[in-house]
């Protein structure tokens, strides 16, 4: 028997929350998906500091509906993050409102983000900064998608009543993946809206 | 912590593991048996999330992919094996050797490792599954589906042809209006998530489901090995399906990415391609290593010469590996891009490579060695190995020589490295576990034969292929004059290359014979140091009967080392049987920190790996309706993945839970 190492200690069963393999699987996707937002992004800076088009085509972007929009994303992350403080007590109903507003919040953000899509008077065939845009907002318009599909999961797992604060992996893991969206934005926004505004 | 306090009471949510032993045949062992058992027949077949069907399953496929490949390589041996042959026509000779790269280098080289790191993983740390054992089934689904993806257009003579790393503009819609690179975009894109989702699991099972003590310096180098390839392929596999993918775009849905008219940039493809190229190739060879590193020294009846300098050589070439990408976008103008990718690589590789090189050269020199067929293969591979990285330092010596670096030298080299890193230890790697994947020894006589023909083949067909390189003959040609010189070497090298053939032939009318008649393996045939050969030949489908407790590296050869502390504890341990459990460690010493619930046998994986598949199907066909109906079936399927499950305790309703029952 191997020395110093203790057998007859109680042990959590199943998923427990950060010990759970779930959460070292997510932490895991979350490095390999920030990968690929990292090659997106250099994408976009290789080929516009190479560009001799004038960049963005359409002028520097307008400010003030992205930026509301990226509040929108955050107020949603903290939401979820209440929710997952609530359940940790047992406060269900806590956790269920907040996990609904977090999800409005959400749908929100994708509604007014279509909508600038919408505005916009180039497509991702006009021109090198329209592919480049809409490829990198399209990425990360399919992660907020999927991250709302997995917050209706969460709501309606915690309206179940399948969590309580002895078991709650799914909100911490499902909550992680849902931070890790919004962080994004904040590169994907500050590399199309903010940096035009440096050159 | 206070929650746990609170649960305390509730045995569902926190108890101490049952200590005890489970030898075969007590009704502690049947119930286990049970427990983890597959469902018979094709519901078993289809279902199954055993660690150890899967990575039969990967070894096998994957060698079905070496297989035709080198059936594709040995057709352009034939029509390179004179000059001005007609075998074969120029649109046909692209497409060979573009099929035959992308077959080696994606579908056999990294999945084999992947089939002997899922088999062995968790029997070589004391665990009863890996991480996430679904996961598993997953990427083994997706990786055949994105195999046959990649082979859809070759019947219609449309394969991909711009050579494995399909440069733009020749990939381009411009050059290529056929299927074949979409296909080959679309197809990569497909097999990245099958590497993703494999390499996840691998970096889980590394850091949570070792036995106890067996801390992070006690593992296996074919462990270490297989992690640093796939830290290496989470950060790298992304930028080369969003190559593929912009690629993809370009063709078909009208942007430009790598449109010189709308100031699109090509270059912009090929850095993307060698971030991911470099690492990869080491991904393809330190697990090929790690097998050396811990096959060799039981036929040298010693421990490894400087396990943490192998070790930490592993890693270090992981990390230059990556630096080595960085020369690619840092360095201006075009040079360093046109440079082999293999010749530059190898130029760094060489530094920790040689530590290893070493470590296995002491280990035979301070060792006894016994002359069975696998430390042949291995013995083998070291010599192989410093050839390949005596010609990699010239290829790197002379990096602004294009005439050189676009020769058959780089061929030579490539298949130096690859054939003698990757299929030799491969090779070896079979002769050596097959008694514990099958419960019985390979043939030894055939065995010798299969090594000493296969290894006269390779170095009589690819040694002479250097003399071509120097002789200036350039890789990727249909065929030549008869008054260039080359005709020899190449009429050599193409004998040579079906000698080697016949020797894969031998090995596996070998594989068949002893499938049949081979005698009967103990669990132990070979006297090895490490926890695989703790068990039964084959394994009982639960592996462990209990978690045993770890006190060394070697945890069979403690007696005669003594080495550890203490001793290891085989025989007695965790029981765990309520259900399929086994044990969660934490990450570096392996203290026991958690009971873990392992699921069971489920369908979800083959259909969520199918729907992906036929999503790919979609997008290639340009079939809307058909993609938006798979991508939801995705959708579905991975709901029913996720949905938490009382018997995983990922959730807490009403939990029935007889004990007494549990025990009967
Ligand atoms: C019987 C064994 C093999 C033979 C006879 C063989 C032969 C060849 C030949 C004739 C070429 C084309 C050279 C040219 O025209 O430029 C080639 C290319 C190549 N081979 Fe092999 N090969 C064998 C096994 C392998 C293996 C096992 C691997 C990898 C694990 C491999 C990887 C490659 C790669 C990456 C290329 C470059 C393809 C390209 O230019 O795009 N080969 N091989
Ligand atoms: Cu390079």
């Amino acid at each position: 028997m191997a020395e110093a190492m203790q057998t007859a200690q109680a042990l959590p069963v199943g998923s427990e929350g950060k010990r759970s393999g779930g959460w070292w699987g997510v932490l895991a996707l979350i490095v390999t998906e920030g990968s690929l937002f990292g090659y997106l992004l250099f994408t976009y800076f290789y080929l516009a500091s190479q560009s001799e088009q004038h960049w963005p085509p359409d002028g520097l972007p307008e400010l003030l509906i992205p930026g509301v929009n990226t509040v929108i994303l955050l107020a949603s992350s903290v939401f979820v993050w209440v929710s997952e403080r609530c359940i940790q007590r047992s406060m269900l109903l806590c956790s269920l409102v907040s996990m609904a507003l977090a999800h409005i919040l959400g749908v929100c953000f994708v509604a007014i983000q279509f909508n600038e899509w919408s505005k916009t008077t180039y497509d991702m065939t006009s021109n090198l900064y329209g592919s480049l845009y809409f490829t990198i907002t399209g990425f990360h318009m399919l992660h907020v998608i999927v991250g709302l599909v997995i917050l209706m999961a969460l709501l309606l797992w915690i309206a179940l009543g399948y969590f309580d604060h002895r078991r709650y992996a799914a909100v911490t893991i499902g909550g992680l993946y849902w931070h890790f969206v919004d962080v994004v934005w904040l590169f994907v926004f500050t590399t199309l809206y903010l940096t035009p505004y440096l050159y | 912590m206070t929650n746990v306090d609170q649960s305390m009471l509730d045995l569902n949510f926190c108890r101490v593991p049952e200590m005890g032993s489970a030898p075969v045949g007590s009704a502690a062992e049947t119930r286990l048996a049970r427990l983890w058992e597959s469902a018979p027949g094709w519901r078993g077949w289809l279902s199954t999330v055993d660690h150890k069907t899967i990575g039969l399953r990967y070894l096998v496929t994957a060698f079905i992919f070496l297989l035709m490949g080198g059936v594709e390589a040995l057709i352009m041996r034939l029509q390179l094996a004179r000059p001005d042959q007609t075998l074969l026509t120029p649109e046909q000779y692209s497409q060979l050797f573009t099929m035959h790269g992308v077959t080696m280098i994606f579908l056999y080289s990294l999945p084999i490792l992947s089939g002997f790191s899922n088999y062995l993983w968790p029997l070589m740390l004391g665990s009863r599954d890996m991480a996430f054992p679904r996961l598993n089934a997953l990427s083994y689904w997706i990786f055949l589906f994105s195999g046959i993806f990649l082979y859809a257009s070759f019947p219609l003579g449309e394969a991909p042809n711009a050579g494995w790393f399909n440069y733009v503009p020749f990939a381009g819609l411009e050059y290529n209006t056929g299927p074949n690179i979409d296909v080959y975009a679309l197809g990569m894109v497909l097999l990245g998530i099958s590497t993703t989702v494999g390499a996840v699991n691998f970096i889980v099972t590394l850091f949570r489901m070792r036995a106890p003590g067996m801390s992070i310096d006690r593992v296996p180098i074919l462990v270490w090995g297989t992690l640093t390839a796939s830290v290496a392929n989470i950060f790298a596999v992304p930028s080369v399906s969003l190559a593929f993918f912009m690629l993809w775009l370009d063709r078909q849905a009208g942007t430009h990415f790598f449109d010189v008219l709308n100031g699109g940039k090509p270059l912009l493809w090929q850095h993307l391609f060698w971030m991911f190229g470099h690492p990869w190739v080491y991904a393809v060879v330190l697990p090929a290593m790690g097998i050396v590193s811990d096959a060799l020294p039981t036929f040298c009846r010693r421990p490894l010469v400087g396990y943490s300098a192998v070790a930490l050589s592993t890693m270090a070439t992981m990390l230059l590996g990556f630096g080595v990408w960085i020369h690619h976008m840092f360095a201006t103008g075009l040079p360093t891009l046109a440079l082999s990718f293999f010749g530059a690589a190898s130029m760094v590789i060489s530094i920790p490579s040689a530590v290893a090189v070493f470590a296995w050269i002491a280990t035979i020199w301070l060792g006894r060695p016994v002359f069975t067929t696998p430390f042949l293969f291995f013995a083998g591979f070291v010599i192989l190995f410093v050839i390949g990285g005596l010609s990699g330092v010239m290829t790197a010596a002379v990096p602004l020589d294009f005439q050189l670096n676009e020769t058959y030298f780089i061929v030579a080299h490539l298949h130096y490295v690859l054939i003698g890193i990757n299929v030799f230890p491969v090779v070896g790697g079979i002769y050596y576990w097959f008694p514990k994947f099958f419960g019985r020894m390979m043939n030894e006589t055939l065995g010798k034969w299969s090594f000493w023909v296969m290894f006269i083949g390779f170095n009589l067909g690819f040694f002479p292929m250097h003399l071509a390189g120097l002789l200036g003959m350039p890789r990727r040609i249909y065929t030549y004059a008869p008054h260039m010189g080359w005709t020899a070497v190449n009429m050599v090298t193409s004998v040579g290359s079906f000698v080697f053939a016949a020797g894969i032939l031998i090995f596996l009318v070998n594989i068949l014979v002893s499938l049949k008649r081979g005698v009967p393996a103990t669990s132990n045939p070979w006297d090895a140091p490490t926890l695989e050969w703790a068990m039964p030949s084959p394994p009982p489908v639960y592996n462990f009967a209990v978690i045993p407790f770890v006190a060394s590296r070697h945890p069979l050869w403690e007696d005669r080392l003594d080495e550890g502390v203490g001793r290891s504890s085989l025989e007695q341990g965790y029981l765990l049987m309520e259900g399929r459990e086994t044990i969660g460690t934490t990450p570096l010493d392996a203290k026991p920190d958690i009971i873990l619930k392992m699921p069971d046998d489920s369908y979800t994986p083959f259909f969520l790996g199918l729907f992906s598949a036929l999503v790919f199907v979609g997008l290639l066909l340009h079939w809307r309706d058909f993609t938006v109906l798979m991508v939801l079936a995705c959708s579905l399927s991975l709901t029913v993945w996720m949905w938490p499950r009382q018997a995983l305790v990922q959730r807490v309703q009403d939990i029935e839970h007889d004990k007494e029952a549990a025990h009967g």
